[in-house]
């Protein structure tokens, strides 16, 4: 992984030994103990130290929530925090989300209604309806439409699937609704 | 991003301990990090040692004695937005943090960091153009530049940027106090104290000392205009995106229905959230006319100055100021966020476009 290292070093006067720490993840259910700089953000740890390569990195700016992921269950992004303020926690990343080779219900629903066109997007519009469907209930205010259009709003789709996305994530509000309670 | 060192305090006298600890500086506080990795990232902030507080507690919200309620500085934006007592009490504050930024951003967020936010002002996020906040005496290219989002009141020669809070536009309404603390202990900061007008030096955003933490975020007893508070944010998009204006208001009213109380603070048009007391002070005892909200838009805006660009700001601030009140009085707490969300927002997309190609006759 030395290019890893290199790729992520500072372009000037480096310190003479890096800031390395002892971090403990369970990433998809699986732990790992890894030694990583203190400049390594959550999205690049994913990506480049344990090839979870899913979860995007579009803007870096926490902007487009392409790198959308659940941290201890919430949705954030990853690529505004530092591995290093995680030890301990628990990630669940779009590659997390189903169970073996059955779908998400999310992600299936996504399928079904054709919601997206490059993909790109898709994992954290995935990661990011998952974090709702947790959150619906706690601002009760608007129509269903509404609130999924403005708790979804962290997630840009450069394709414009919106209305697509928008009606699959109420596919499975509807459902995990029909199963009784919140979700 | 720079090369820093990180340490995680698990008690605020730890954390207080490791930033007046020796080595090389700038250290910064970490909590939500949704600002300061960015600029980090951005090579505007430069730390040379990280103190991570996310572990010395500090998350609580919980009522004062005097009747008030404690936001602690590391509660989380949503966790603060969706909390009961703020919802009942101070739906202000709720609309104001759901009408900025992003669901996910908002998990992360603190209230303790929304006060420190640097400003957006792209010329300070872009390290190749100068800019006087980010290297002092570099000049501000603003003030010749691009600056449809810029000041309008309280600006100086040396900067016209603004504060890009929505959460602390209702704190200032409400006459929040910040808490502080130090080596040499705790500090009350009144909340228009803590936020500086940019003068000769645009660098300090606020009043914060460079040894002090901020604990928690008091607001004061105020159910008196619980029932009567808007946030109103104009921007360029419905979700997600800065105020070019924003307003807070707020109407205590007495049985008969005249104005006992006025509260008012504009965001998106200031180095600070910007209140004005003598345009609430004109309200009170008045009944709450629109001929009463255009005098006290007059009065909050007076001095405003445009730099070209913004100068639609200057009618729209008017404008946005004589809306808020009316939905204040209404009752209609925000216009845009989950809390200004219109109860139909139209039909869902039924199906896909291939649906319905399957479902047309063919001829």
């Amino acid at each position: 992984m030395g290019s890893e290292i290199e790729s992520m070093a500072p372009e000037a006067a480096p310190p003479v030994t890096a800031d390395r720490h002892h971090v403990e993840l369970v990433v998809n259910e699986v732990p790992h103990r890894l030694e990583v700089e203190s400049w390594v953000t959550l999205l690049d740890l994913l990506r480049d130290r344990l090839d979870l390569i899913g979860t995007k990195k579009g803007c870096d700016h926490g902007q487009c929530g392409a790198c959308t992921v659940l941290l201890d269950g919430v949705r954030v992004n990853s690529c505004l925090t530092l591995a290093v303020m995680h030890d301990g926690a628990e990630v669940v990343t779009v590659e997390g989300l189903a169970e073996g080779e059955r779908l998400h219900p999310l992600q299936q629903a996504f399928i079904d209604r054709d919601a997206f066109q490059c993909g790109y997007c898709t994992p954290g519009q995935l990661c990011s309806a998952a974090g709702m469907l947790d959150e619906f209930d706690a601002v009760p205010e608007g129509s269903d439409v509404a609130r999924v259009r403005e708790l979804m709003s962290g997630n840009v789709c450069r394709c414009g699937a919106y209305p697509q996305i928008t009606q699959a994530v109420l596919d499975v509000l509807a459902a995990t609704r029909g199963r009784g309670g919140a979700a | 991003m720079r090369a820093f060192t990180f340490a995680s305090a698990r008690t605020v006298e730890d954390a207080l301990d490791a930033l007046a600890d020796g080595g090389p500086g700038p250290k910064r506080f970490i909590a939500g990090g949704t600002n300061l990795i960015d600029l980090m990232k951005e090579d505007v902030a430069r730390p040379a040692a990280l103190v991570d507080i996310n572990r010395v507690g500090l998350d609580e919200i919980r009522p004062t004695e005097a009747g008030g309620l404690l936001l602690g500085a590391l509660a989380r934006n949503a966790a603060t937005a969706r909390h009961p007592e703020v919802r009942r009490r101070y739906p202000l504050v709720s609309a104001a943090i759901l009408a900025g930024a992003s669901p996910q951003i908002r998990n992360m967020a603190t209230n303790g960091g929304n006060l420190l936010q640097r400003t957006r002002c792209h010329y300070f996020y872009d390290v190749g153009t100068p800019c006087n906040k980010r290297e002092p005496g570099e000049g501000c290219s603003a003030i010749e530049g691009l600056a449809r989002q810029h000041a309008i009141l309280g600006a100086s020669e040396h900067c016209i940027a603004t504060h890009p809070s929505d959460l602390c536009v209702a704190l200032a309404a409400l006459g929040a106090v910040v808490h502080v603390r130090s080596a040499a202990g705790q500090r009350l900061i009144p909340f228009e104290q803590f936020h500086r007008l940019p003068g000769d030096e645009p660098q300090r955003d606020t009043t914060l000392g460079e040894d002090e933490l901020i604990t928690a975020i008091e607001l004061p007893p105020s159910d008196g205009y619980a029932a009567h508070s808007t946030y109103l944010k104009v921007r360029e998009r419905a979700s997600y995106a800065f105020a070019l204006v924003s307003v807070a208001a707020a109407l205590d009213l007495d049985e008969d229905g005249a104005v006992r109380g006025a509260r008012l603070a504009l965001g998106g048009v200031a180095h600070k959230p910007w209140r004005v007391p003598e345009a609430e002070e004109a309200l009170v005892g008045a009944r709450p006319t629109p001929a009463a909200f255009e005098a006290a838009a007059e009065t909050a805006l007076a001095g405003a100055q445009s730099r070209g660009d913004n100068a639609f700001k200057i009618p729209l601030a008017h404008r946005a100021v004589v809306r808020a009140l009316g939905m204040a009085l209404d009752g209609v707490p925000a216009n845009t966020g989950l809390l200004g969300l219109p109860f139909f927002a139209g039909e869902p997309f039924e199906g896909t476009p291939l649906d319905r190609m399957d479902t047309e006759e063919q001829p």
